[in-house]
């Protein structure tokens, strides 16, 4: 999500103005920046492969949460607490979760894509932030890039986080011990990182620390990995009402 | 982790992720324009991200336990204040981390 409102907003503005509008140019720049993304992105796959070792996953297992899962947050998540002692059931839900707004995402793009059958379960497959991001991103450039840019985007991130999963497995499983080189701390600062971008203002930083201190008020008392789950009443609690 | 339960969570996520992805292409768009629906959806990665800090960073089991992965949560959480790109926040707080495990 936070890419998409970084980079809507002032695109928004200008089709409004009308100024931009039908402008097509060469998809020179889309490429720059789907690949750039895709590139930036795709190296995070490494921390991916790490973490899966570190929760006990094979490297086949890693790699095929990469290829199969495909959306990095939750990947992340299922592994998360799997490695945090947590339930299956526990480490499936907060990945889905963490998934569902790539439905969001999905329903923006389909218009877009406007693609049948097995192009769209591809579409499907590769609908996550930054295809999104990137695709929203061309809108004063037409559509034509705007859908250049998602596919590109899409592709291209999915050809580097997969690479990228495979290295950091491979290297993972080569260290041996993971708190001896301290990946049972990289863990946490990937969520940390993944969580700093999207807390943009006072209001989404207060959510982060209440669903902290719920989650730590709540470890003694729930199962292992529940806690996780259980933060999502906090989305609930100060969603439920306008601000 | 028993070798069926890591099977089943691969199986699982990924099956249910791709269903979600897959479901935006598919409902009309109204259904998902409740403002309630929204607003809960776009805070949800926000809730959970943070309690995956906690429950990594904190907890072993059932119980808050600071170690040496608080060590590497702190550089991490420094080094983000002073925007440093993601995998050397990633890094650092490894290495902070590793090198507090092995003096300790």
């Amino acid at each position: 999500m936070r890419l998409e409102e970084r980079w809507q907003a002032p695109f928004k503005a200008l089709i409004r103005l009308g100024k931009n509008e039908g402008v097509t140019t060469l998809p020179r720049d889309t490429f720059r920046d789907a690949l750039s993304v895709a590139l930036t992105v795709g190296a995070y796959g490494v921390a991916f492969g790490a973490a899966g070792i570190a929760a006990g996953f094979t490297v086949l297992q890693t790699c095929l949460f990469s290829l199969l899962t495909f959306t990095g947050a939750s990947q992340f998540a299922a592994v998360g607490v799997m490695a945090a002692g947590g339930g299956a059931l526990s480490a499936v839900a907060a990945a889905t979760m963490l998934g569902t707004r790539n439905a969001l995402y999905g329903l923006q793009m389909a218009p877009l894509v406007r693609v049948k059958g097995v192009r769209r379960v591809a579409a499907a497959h590769l609908t996550i932030d930054e295809s999104t991001g990137v695709a929203l991103a061309q809108t004063p450039r037409g559509t034509r890039s705007m859908r250049y840019g998602f596919w590109l985007t899409g592709s291209g991130v999915f050809l580097f986080w997969n690479i990228f999963t495979l290295l950091g497995a491979l290297g993972a499983k080569a260290l041996g011990n993971p708190a001896s080189w301290g990946l049972d701390a990289a863990v946490p600062a990937a969520f940390l990182g993944l969580l700093w971008p999207r807390l943009t203002n006072t209001y989404l930083r207060v959510v982060a620390a209440t669903s902290m201190a719920f989650a730590m008020l709540m470890t003694p008392w729930l199962p292992a990995g529940v806690p996780i789950i259980a933060s999502v009443l906090v989305a609930v609690a100060f969603g439920w009402r306008e601000r | 982790m028993s070798t069926i339960t890591s099977w089943v969570v691969l199986g699982a996520t990924s099956v249910l992720c791709f269903s979600v992805k897959l479901l935006g292409y598919y409902i009309p768009e109204g259904w998902l324009a409740h403002p309630r629906l929204q607003r809960v959806n776009a805070l949800v990665p926000i809730s959970l991200l943070s309690a995956l800090v906690v429950a990594e960073g904190l907890v072993i089991k059932t119980r808050i336990v600071i170690d040496h992965r608080l060590a590497g949560l702190a550089v991490a959480l420094a080094l983000l204040f002073a925007k440093a790109p993601f995998p050397v926040v990633v890094v650092c707080a490894a290495v902070t981390s590793a090198l507090v495990y092995h003096l300790h």
